[in-house]
């Protein structure tokens, strides 16, 4: 995609070392990334992406793909309105605890204490708002901010006094965990008001069909707009520039996702409000992280701290924000989680829970090693993991074996992950 | 030859520098003019790195005077020298390996557009300082770990150009890199002498230091051993007054032939 021009340097000056100097400036470089016209260019494209390791989302969608296929082949009520509606809401806690993971995740670091914090948020609120009569609102805004101040922590203990993520977390994991147990109390449960805001958050749906296709029509207008006047931006500014015939395909093809999508929600009880706040939370993140310096630094700090120190970024201050951050999903993750089963109680966000957030994160395709990854990850690495859960439970299978299926799909990635690492490394003109 | 101007752009007089009991530079003067490449040589331990880290600000000196275009001026930290128009290129490059060339270029500095990243008028940028200085890379939207070594040199290069700094500081830019990627690296230095850059290139290869250099400056034990004209100065010359084995009789007569071509 480059056009860049052959300029021969001035050669008034005098060079000792002719031979090495005449090789520097040959004609073009003959690996200069030029996509070809037409077609062909983009499938030449694709190919040299794969060789070069450059999958990005493809493994995960084919994968859930070939996930769903075999399980709509295995019961038919699989792919049901009613069940894609129900995994959709189901997915909304998880994959909102994976969000604050990827930002982890893109530092290079991991956060184990998310599935605590989430537990300490449901509990909070239910505390504050049931037991003390606290009203709502403000109880759910207290609840956050109690996430995010475990978070922020966490991150403080971490980036100020040096002592690795992983211990940090794992000791937040346990004191989080027991600070829940304590403000439970004796009963151990706490049942929420099924009126109330909370439950609301998982129980309400836009059941007028206008909203789930208004949101469809919405999302792709804003892609079609955006991506167009970005591209004449960049042709005013005489940088390369995609066709207007890539922009349309493209958009075509998000109309097609967005109003099957929007069909299916208006087949059952309309579209659900828990996915609307799940969307608005990856395009909003996803914006940070990609079109802001802050998300840049976030990114950065991954692939080098030392060359971001460098650079003038307040290497603690990210860190501890990021953090921040992922405390302060993983507190509205539990929210959804508490609001989805009506009451807080002494197993939130234990056992498999926090690995199967992370799972999630990691499936969908952020690296374990830190610097490459989206928030949209997170909605596919989650869309995956609900997936094998409630197809194996329409077969009736156990969770023994939803266990060790999790599991593998898990390993399957972390080792797409590595290769793909090791490929782009070895991929790398050198 | 290369048009020097009158007063230089950096100055040392008599710059001392201490570390506890250890003299790591006594005395040393250096000048280095626009347009101008400067090679500094001298052996490990010569006090070449000291004497760039007290130019980039990263020691304080303890004694003498760095002058800046004629002025006598304090570079405490790296902040001063940055804001003087020193740009530092190290040798374990500062670049991300995730994230691309314009991102990286403009890392730390980006361009905002109300309040959002302006990549659209980062890559015209960056398209532009890379033509300027004929660099040619595959593309300036691919990963840094997708380049080669000496294309993340030019680039890291590159970097220190954006802040149009008067001296630049390259630290053993071509110690890594094969022979096609130190020939890319040299050919950027002759382009920056060309735009009027006053260039200090550290240096242990003596070919490269022979293919860009105008002026060799010897560094031993801390000290000046020497500062030679590379037109007219032999290879064993230099390499003398590295490692010391130099008798006074050469030096005195390199300093004399030095004389007579300023003449």
């Amino acid at each position: 995609m480059s056009t860049e021009k052959t300029t021969t340097p001035a050669e008034d000056h005098v060079v000792e070392n002719p031979e090495a100097a005449a090789a520097a400036v040959t004609a073009v470089d003959p690996r200069l990334l030029v996509r070809e016209q037409g077609l062909k260019g983009y499938v030449n494209e694709f190919k040299r992406k794969m060789k070069a390791g450059d999958l990005g989302s493809l493994p995960v969608v084919v994968g859930l793909l070939i996930i769903w296929a075999i399980f709509t082949s295995l019961n038919s009520n699989f792919l049901t309105a009613g069940n894609f509606s129900d995994m959709s809401i189901a997915m909304v806690g998880t994959g909102m605890i994976a969000v604050g993971i990827v930002f982890v995740l893109l530092l290079g670091e991991i956060d184990l204490s998310v599935g605590s914090v989430s537990g300490v948020a449901g509990a909070t609120f239910a505390v504050l708002s049931v037991t003390h009569g606290m009203n709502e609102v403000l109880a759910l805004v207290l609840a956050i901010l109690t996430g995010t101040a475990a978070g922020a922590i966490h991150g403080f203990v971490f980036a100020r006094i040096g002592v690795p993520a992983f211990a940090v977390t794992l000791a937040g994991l346990l004191f989080w965990q027991g600070f829940m147990l304590q403000i439970l109390g004796e009963n151990g449960t706490i049942n929420l008001d099924s009126d109330g805001l909370v439950v609301k958050l998982t129980s309400y749906y836009f059941s007028d069909v206008a909203a789930a296709y208004g949101l469809a029509l919405v999302a792709t207008v804003g892609y079609f707009l955006t991506s167009f006047f970005d591209n004449r931006r960049r042709e005013a500014a005489g940088v390369p520039s995609r066709p207007v015939s890539e922009i349309v395909v493209r958009t075509a093809f998000l109309a097609v996702v967005a109003f099957a999508v929007a069909i299916v929600f208006n087949q059952y009880k309309g579209l659900p409000l828990a996915v609307v706040i799940f969307l608005a939370v990856l395009v909003i993140t996803d914006f940070v992280l990609r079109r802001t310096s802050y998300g840049r630094k976030v990114y950065a700090l991954g692939g080098s701290v030392e060359a971001s120190r460098r650079a003038g970024i307040n290497v603690e201050l990210v860190r501890i924000s990021v953090f921040a951050i992922a405390g302060t999903f993983a507190a509205i993750g539990g929210l959804f989680v508490a609001s989805k089963i009506a009451s807080a109680n002494q197993g939130a966000g234990t056992g498999e829970f926090l690995m199967n957030v992370i799972a999630a994160a990691v499936i969908g395709g952020t690296s374990l090693f830190g610097g490459r990854g989206r928030t949209w990850d997170a909605l596919l690495g989650v869309m995956v993991i609900i997936s094998i859960t409630y197809g194996l439970a329409l077969e009736g299978i156990a969770s023994p074996v939803q266990y060790m299926i999790t599991g593998g799909v898990l390993l399957a990635t972390v080792i797409i992950d590595a290769v793909t690492r090791k490929t782009q490394k070895t991929a790398g003109r050198a | 030859m290369v048009h020097v101007s009158a007063t230089p752009v950096l100055a040392l007089r008599g710059v001392s520098k201490r570390f506890g009991a250890v003299q790591a530079l006594t005395d040393v003067e250096l000048e280095v003019h626009a347009g101008e490449v400067v090679a500094l040589v001298g052996d490990n331990g010569a006090g070449k790195s000291t004497l760039v880290k007290t130019i980039a600000g990263v020691h304080p000196i303890d004694e003498g005077v760095i002058e800046w275009e004629g002025k006598p001026v304090q570079i405490s930290k790296p902040h001063d020298a940055q804001n003087l128009g020193i740009a530092t290129v190290y040798q374990d490059l500062a670049l991300c390996d995730n994230i691309d060339v314009v991102g990286n270029l403009f890392l730390g500095r980006e361009i905002r557009r109300r309040g959002v990243l302006d990549e659209v008028e980062m890559e015209r940028r960056s398209r532009e300082l890379l033509d300027t200085l004929s660099i040619r890379i595959p593309s300036v939207r691919i990963p840094i770990a997708s380049l080669s070594g000496g294309q993340r040199q030019v680039v890291a290069i590159a970097r220190s150009m954006l802040g149009e700094p008067k001296l630049v500081i390259l630290d053993e830019p071509t110690a890594a890199l094969g022979v096609e990627q130190t020939a890319q690296v040299l050919d950027l230095v002759e382009r920056l002498r060309e735009r009027g850059h006053a260039v200090i290139l550290i240096s242990h290869n003596m070919a490269d230091v022979k293919a860009v250099a105008d002026k060799v400056a010897v560094l031993r034990l801390g000290r000046n051993n020497g500062v030679f004209e590379v037109k007219s100065t032999s290879q064993e010359e230099i390499i003398s007054a590295i490692t010391g084995a130099t008798d006074n009789a050469v030096t005195r007569r390199a300093a004399r032939t030095n004389g007579e071509i300023k003449k």
